[in-house]
């Protein structure tokens, strides 16, 4: 019978996940924008800006720099989708980490492939960014599996204290890396949502139109699944935990509309440094608190 | 409206400005202003952009950049002269560099006049440039969208600089 309903709620999930999911993400990066411009002491774009941005860069007239480029970002999306299907099925960790990077490979591999100066720079510095926030990736289903014995996202919500508990240290490192994630100050070395940076679009130089609508629609399943990760820290057995994850993810939301409107970009050496070293200190301290009780 | 109209995304290119127009573009992005409310976006790539602000004159060395950064644009795309120099050469008109407007090289859908331009009037220019991308996203849509008329700026683009006409110049010009 736990496997039957077990089964049936995760496919809920997954649907839920897939259809939902994108509308979640751009009302989340179109709250963000809001709250960045509220900060700012502006009026700020509309909730649904987001949409119309996309439907706009639909209508534009179809053209791409080569044959490839929209294969390579439409596998990224792909990747990006099925890690989040998985990961809210309550499916293996360890895969959804492995098939976000490779998402990120792709997205690097398809700027790489426009053959352009400023996509070029703008696809290294996204190589580095993502050395700089995998290691703490990888070590997510580490903690997950010395505290649950299980790297199963679901196997976190039949305990009784949240993963928290157990691994406060790693939520901070992981909480710490998110803006590379993200694509945000101070790490938004490899593409930027605001122009006069000294490389604006990196990443992104050489997509237009449909291409680049296909990589917001990547964004906010993304986005989706990257909040969800700080929801894992905190679901339980008890209904109210549901709750609190909620009002965690805003809290930690809010701090990183906070961080991005207070931190200059930095630079390539200064992301992988302090991201390195704070997931290294933080999860030894964590790892060897856990061995040693 | 439909969506091409509430996301207007701009790039921003300076000719041979002073420099005046430039300020006054950058105003219209500040929290006084806050053109993000209509969508605007200033991307700082052509190839994201529909709308092209054009501030200054163009002159001999930038033809070919103006060229090149309104062919990278895609579909429908407007673009927009921002102050009297890049109207139509303003004081620096008659200069020997100068070869006219933004329009002896790209056709220009709005013109806005101001020495130095207002922000209002940037804002104004803008939304009148809306209505046009609207006008040329249905027209796209039905297939219909047509090279520009370049007629009305024919008598700049017979200007005659170093022998060679103004319009001359600007179809030989590439860049490298
Ligand atoms: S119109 Fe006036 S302010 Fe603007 S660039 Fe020309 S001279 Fe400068």
């Amino acid at each position: 019978m736990e496997a039957g309903v077990a089964s049936w709620v995760s496919w809920v999930c997954v649907i839920a996940y897939l259809v939902l999911g994108p509308f979640v993400g751009m009302l989340i990066s179109g709250i963000d924008r809001k709250v960045t411009a509220r900060m700012q002491g502006r009026v700020g774009p509309p909730i649904l800006q987001p949409w119309y941005d996309v439907k706009k860069l639909f209508s534009k007239d179809k053209s791409a720099v080569n044959n490839v480029i929209d294969l390579y970002v439409a596998t990224a999306l792909g990747m990006a989708v099925v890690a989040g299907a998985l990961f809210f099925a309550g499916g293996n960790l360890l895969i959804v980490i492995f098939l976000m990077s490779l998402s990120s490979v792709f997205v690097v591999v398809s700027a790489y492939s426009a053959r352009s100066p400023y996509s070029d720079a703008g696809a290294q510095r996204e190589n580095l960014t993502v050395m700089a926030y995998e290691p703490i990736m990888l070590l997510l289903p580490v903690a997950m599996y010395l505290i649950t014995g299980s790297f199963n996202v679901d196997s976190t919500i039949v305990q009784d204290l949240p993963l928290i508990v157990g691994a406060p240290l790693f939520f901070l490192a992981y909480l710490f890396v998110m803006p590379a994630k993200l694509r945000k100050s101070p790490f938004d070395l490899s593409t930027s949502h605001h122009a006069h940076q000294e490389l604006v679009k990196g990443l992104t130089t050489d997509m237009s139109g449909h291409t680049l609508a296909i990589m917001e629609i990547m964004d906010w399943y993304e986005v989706v699944l990257i909040y969800g990760i700080v929801g894992m820290f905190l679901v339980t057995s008890a209904w109210w935990s549901w709750i609190l994850a909620i009002v965690v993810m805003v809290v930690c939301f809010l701090l990183e509309a906070l961080v991005d409107n207070t931190f200059a970009r930095v630079k390539w050496k200064v992301t992988l440094a302090t991201s390195w070293v704070v997931t290294l200190v933080f999860c030894a301290l964590n790892m060897a608190f856990l061995y040693f009780l | 409206m439909s969506s091409t109209g509430k996301s207007p995304w701009i790039v921003h290119y300076d000719g041979s400005s002073c420099n005046g127009c430039d300020i006054e573009v950058l105003a219209a992005t500040t929290p006084l202003y806050d053109v993000e409310r209509f969508g605007v976006v200033n991307t700082g790539n052509p190839k994201h952009a529909d709308i092209l602000l054009i501030t200054g004159s163009v002159n001999e060395q930038n033809v070919p950049v103006v060229k090149q950064i309104y062919e990278q644009m895609m579909e429908p795309k407007v673009v927009i002269a921002c102050g009297a120099c890049a109207c139509s050469g303003g004081i620096f008109r008659d200069c020997y560099n100068t070869l006219g407007g933004a329009d002896v090289v790209v056709p220009v859908d709005v013109y806005a006049p101001g020495c130095a331009i207002r922000p209002e009037t940037i804002i104004d220019a803008v939304v009148k440039g809306i209505e046009i991308l609207e006008q040329k996203r249905k027209a796209l849509k039905n297939k219909t969208l047509v090279e520009p008329d370049v007629s009305r700026m024919q008598s700049a683009r017979d200007k005659v600089v170093d022998g060679q006409t103004v319009a001359e110049i600007a179809s030989n010009s590439t860049l490298e």
